[in-house]
């Protein structure tokens, strides 16, 4: 806007000074690089309750892997270092010390072997997964989030209309629904008694994972079912969050007059109210996640889905604890990811916080 | 006037109805196990007390397992189960998320923010995986007591997330800067001007708590990471998976726990819900009804709100 | 006089509630003229914003609309009832021709788009204008009320609350309407300011013409801006009648009370005094005349007889004492809203 004469009527209109574009890069900068400090932070702390966490129980896991990996194989003297380094157990090196190995090691990506796959490198072994398990996840919870978040907005527009009388009270059930049952109930269904789905797995047996029409839908089809579990339980606890959001917002003053100046219910519904309600779902994000990736690691057991939940799964049946350790990391790490994603969305979308770190 | 009061007054019909709900599963739990060996003659845990699989009948109200153990006497038992599981652990972690919820909103300075960071930490880090990690570790040992006081201790970050917003309003507010002014101790002003208000909060974080334990404690059982031989809705659906009920078609295995625990959570989400509508008059579905519901501008009427 | 009129209120009431409902708004007419500023003053819970937002038809549940007409009269055209108006052609008029202004622009303001996004959407809709044009025309907007153009781009948060509420009545200025409701809009700023945009209000409306219906508590306020004035108590019309005459000669007690509980900015010193009480509950108003039990000048008949609004010379009263004895009704006709 510029060419447009400055009116001397108001005196603190001056006073105010203008943000320019480089001030609002800075402040973009400031907010987000804070938020990047405290998930480096949170990353630490993973990684040191998982440093404790073995050292603090009773009994001695390093013990019982060595005991383990002497069972499947002979077991080397820089084995025993590395069990000792990621579980404690001799007492030999001073806490500190064994710490500071073992974050030196994790920076490596050093897990040690693991003991269900024995002895192939835990790294390697969760690799194998990771894929898997972040595209089911990251596909299911997009889904959930968009679908989740636009009927709980049309449920919310007219608290105690049809479409809130139904929806409601059906999506306080389906969210209480436990993961695992749902993913049986659908299994039962779809798969064994109608036959429309794979049971089981994440792509054909005889297919070679890689960018070819037959392994990509063979893949789609076997996801189709996980997928429909994550998405059915996680659906209603955006929906519900999102309607109980929107049942009090269309009550602000700015959509009320946002009706009074004529524009169209859909106008009034989307850049109004939903766009201020959708908020506190993206803020509340971090609580939400954390139940879904939970949620989905138990869908991949049900599934045996070749993500990491099924590689949880094989962990807890082996005592497979150095596999385990490091599927607790990351998973962690993951959630953090997606945590970061979306703090930067909300900044995006709230413009409120950038002001506030300035 | 029913306002302000909605656990002692459940005027409200969802309330009404998810805490009937409660309390049928708390009698169940309570008298539930007398019942099946006096007046039904089963125990959850006899193995061959029926034949293999068979479907309901009035010897096996809800049939028998691959092992032929009695469906219904197993279900009370794991109600029984589930909801100790439940209260312990919502206990716990209902009284942590307090202690850190309030004590991070009413610090200032440096330790205020620390206290904060741990909480928003152990908001970021997934709690099932987390939970997974310490479970195993323990390995069964010490029974369902361990499994409730681990649960816990893993899952009290989100209701101290919603305790500290509170405090946060509630500190700005007069009367507590009126109560510092008068030379009241922090303390005092803590527990008898803060702590008073939280108390719907902290109800409904408790009952959260205890529905989250209980789903915890199912998963935790079903993936075999629990306490084995201890009867729950879990340890169930792991045999339910491990023996192939499904396949077997034996619905009166497979869905009755699931069941339970969707019920459990369902009553939740049908008082939280009610609490809503009582706290916050605009998120009402129904037409106003009385001088309860008097509309009025709502400033920031609800504290009550968040979960 | 009629061909000038733009908007005729007639025996509209507003209720609260459905099992006992109360009446917030009860049987309230009136007429506003073009290029008119009409004053409607009365305290928290007289309805005064009832009225407001069912004219407007902002009205949301629990409130509701029981009887009465607000019936628009444009230039060229018959009238149209607002209340029945189906949605598409209410959507037409809305801004275009009748706009608000809310007590609160701090709220009022959507927080999460730019203040000329606000002025832009309301602009494309009723004006077809193109979004270049449109940006210029907010920016335009924003001068009239003294807010430098290039502000336009800024979020509400970056506004100081004065300049939210200037740029609150620049976007209700956007479709050049004939009519703007105005609940309370300078109850939010501070004395300076209120000074600053009332002057500035009077200025535009000098120059654009449109009609003002003014909400306020402040009677004093109303008497340097308005035309005409409605005091309003529990929901009711109590006096009406042109601001100099009403001030100057205020016939019902609550008027005399309200005027006397404020200081002047001009005229002569006098006692400033409180009017004792508080403003009833809806659920449970006196019997006769609501007023009656804080009234200095109650007597015989008051507490049974609800005296109706005796308009003589353009200046109506609902009061026994400014009736003549033998228009007193014997006894109340038969109440609607007294306590069960």
């Amino acid at each position: 806007m510029g060419g447009v004469t400055l009116s001397p009527a108001v005196p603190e209109a001056a006073a105010r000074s203008r943000t320019s574009r480089s001030a609002v890069r800075q402040i973009w900068g400031s907010v987000l690089l804070k938020r990047i400090v405290f998930y480096l932070v949170a990353a630490w702390a993973a990684a040191t309750l998982n440093f404790l966490l073995p050292r603090m129980m009773p009994g001695d896991p390093a013990s019982a892997i060595l005991l383990k990996m002497s069972e499947l194989g002979p077991v080397t003297p820089d084995r025993v270092q590395l069990v000792h380094r990621l579980f404690g157990g001799a007492a030999s090196e001073p806490l500190w010390r064994q710490y500071f190995s073992y974050l030196g090691g994790l920076l490596h990506g050093d897990f040690g072997l693991s003991l269900a796959f024995y002895p192939t490198p835990v790294s390697t072994v969760v690799r194998s997964g990771f894929l898997w398990s972040v595209l089911l996840l990251g596909v299911s919870t997009v889904i959930a989030f968009v679908v989740g978040t636009a009927l709980g907005a049309l449920a919310g527009r007219r608290p105690g209309g049809w479409l809130d009388s139904v929806i409601s009270p059906l999506s306080i059930f389906v969210h209480a629904l436990p993961y695992f049952w749902a993913a049986l109930i659908l299994v039962y269904v779809f798969a064994f008694r109608l036959d429309w789905f794979p049971l089981s797995g994440g792509a054909g047996p005889d297919l070679a994972p890689g960018f070819d029409p037959a392994f990509i839908s063979s893949a789609i089809t076997h996801a189709m079912l996980p997928a429909a579990t994550i998405v059915l339980t996680s659906i209603s606890g955006w929906l519900i969050h999102m309607r109980n959001m929107m049942a009090s917002v269309v009550n602000e003053d700015y959509v009320l007059l946002a009706r009074a100046k004529g524009l169209s219910e859909t106008r009034v519904t989307t850049a109004y109210a939903a766009r201020n309600a959708v908020l506190p779902s993206i803020s509340s994000f971090a609580v939400s996640i954390g139940l879904v990736v939970g949620g989905s690691l138990l869908t991949e057991m049900v599934f045996n889905y070749p993500g990491l939940g099924s590689l949880l799964n094989q962990a807890i049946l082996n005592l497979d604890y150095p596999l385990m350790q490091a599927l607790f990391l990351v998973i962690s790490m993951t959630v953090l990811v997606a945590n970061f994603v979306m703090d930067c969305l909300y900044v995006l979308l709230d413009p409120r916080t950038r002001e506030a770190a300035s | 006037m029913t306002r302000r009061l909605p656990i002692r007054v459940p005027a409200n019909r969802k309330v009404r109805f998810g805490l009937l709900i409660f309390l049928v599963l708390v009698l169940v739990a309570a008298f539930g196990p007398l019942f099946v060996s006096h007046v039904l003659g089963q125990s959850p845990t006899r193995l061959h007390a029926g034949g293999a699989l068979e479907s309901p009948s009035g010897k096996h109200w809800l049939g028998t397992t691959s092992s032929g153990q009695d469906v219904l006497a197993q279900l009370v038992a794991g109600t029984r189960t589930s909801l100790l599981v439940g209260l312990v652990g919502g206990a716990i972690a209902t009284a942590l998320a307090v202690l850190l919820g309030v004590l991070s909103g009413y610090s200032t300075g440096r330790s205020g923010a620390a206290l904060t960071a741990f909480v928003n930490i152990f908001l970021v880090i997934p709690g099932l995986p987390l939970l997974i990690l310490v479970a195993s570790y323990t390995r069964g040992r010490g029974g369902w007591v361990t499994v409730a006081v681990i649960i816990g201790l893993t899952s009290w970050a989100g209701g101290a997330r919603a305790k500290r917003a509170q405090t946060l309003s509630l500190r700005n507010r007069d009367f507590v800067a009126a109560a510092g002014y008068s030379g009241e101790s922090r303390a005092r002003i803590l527990f008898l001007e803060v702590m008073p208000h939280l108390a719907p909060v902290i109800a409904s974080t408790f009952l959260f708590s205890v529905v989250g334990s209980i789903a915890a404690e199912a998963g935790l059982d079903f993936i075999g990471a629990g306490h084995a031989s201890t009867v729950s809705w879990g340890t169930m659906l792991y045999w339910v998976q491990s023996q192939g009920a499904l396949q077997s078609g034996a619905w009166w295995w497979f869905l009755p726990p699931g069941l339970c625990i969707a019920l459990v959570g369902t009553a939740a989400g049908l008082v939280n819900f009610g609490v809503d509508e009582l706290a916050d008059p605009r998120l009402r579905t129904r037409r106003a009804t009385g001088p309860a519901a008097r509309p009025r501008r709502t400033g920031g009427l609800t504290p009550e709100k968040a979960r | 006089m009629t061909a000038d009129l733009v908007l005729d209120v007639q025996g509209l009431a507003v209720e609260y509630g459905t099992d006992r409902p109360a009446r917030a708004v009860d049987d309230i007419s009136f007429r506003l003229h073009r290029g008119e500023i009409l004053g409607v003053a009365g305290e928290s819970g007289s309805g005064k914003s009832t009225l407001m937002t069912a004219v407007s038809r902002l009205d949301r549940p629990p409130a509701r609309v029981v009887s009465g007409s607000v019936r628009y009269h444009p230039r060229d055209g018959a009238p149209v009832d607002l209340l029945s108006a189906p949605p598409g052609q209410l959507r037409e008029l809305r801004w275009d021709r009748l706009a608000v202004v809310f007590q609160s622009a701090m709220t009022a303001l959507n927080p999460v788009m730019r203040v000329g996004a606000q002025f832009v959407d309301v602009l494309r809709t009723h004006q077809r204008m193109n979004r270049k044009e449109a940006w210029k025309r907010a920016a335009e907007l924003l001068e009239l009320v003294g807010i430098p153009g290039d502000r336009a781009r800024n979020y509400p948060h970056e506004f100081s609350g004065g300049m939210r509420q200037r740029a609150a009545i620049a976007l209700a200025l956007a479709c050049d309407p004939e009519i703007i409701v105005m609940d309370e809009p300078t109850t939010a700023v501070d004395v300076v300011m209120q000074r600053q945009i009332l002057a500035q209000l009077q200025e535009l409306q000098a120059r654009f013409g449109f009609a003002i219906v003014f909400i306020t508590h402040d009677l004093a306020l109303l008497v340097e801006l308005a035309d005409r004035i409605m005091i309003m108590y529990s929901g009711r019309v109590v006096e009406t009648g042109t601001a100099s005459a009403l001030y100057r000669a205020p016939q019902h007690p609550y008027t005399l009370g309200l005027r006397d509980s404020s200081p002047t900015l001009r005229g002569p010193r006098r006692e400033v005094r409180a009017i004792g009480g508080s403003a009833p509950d809806l659920w449970d108003l006196p019997a006769g005349c609501a007023f009656h039990p804080r009234c200095p000048q109650r007597t015989a008949g008051c507490d049974t007889t609800r005296p109706p609004l005796l308009v003589r010379d353009g200046h109506g009263t609902a009061c026994l004492l400014a009736q003549p004895a033998a228009a007193r009704p014997a006894t109340t006709p038969n109440g609607t809203e007294e306590g069960a």
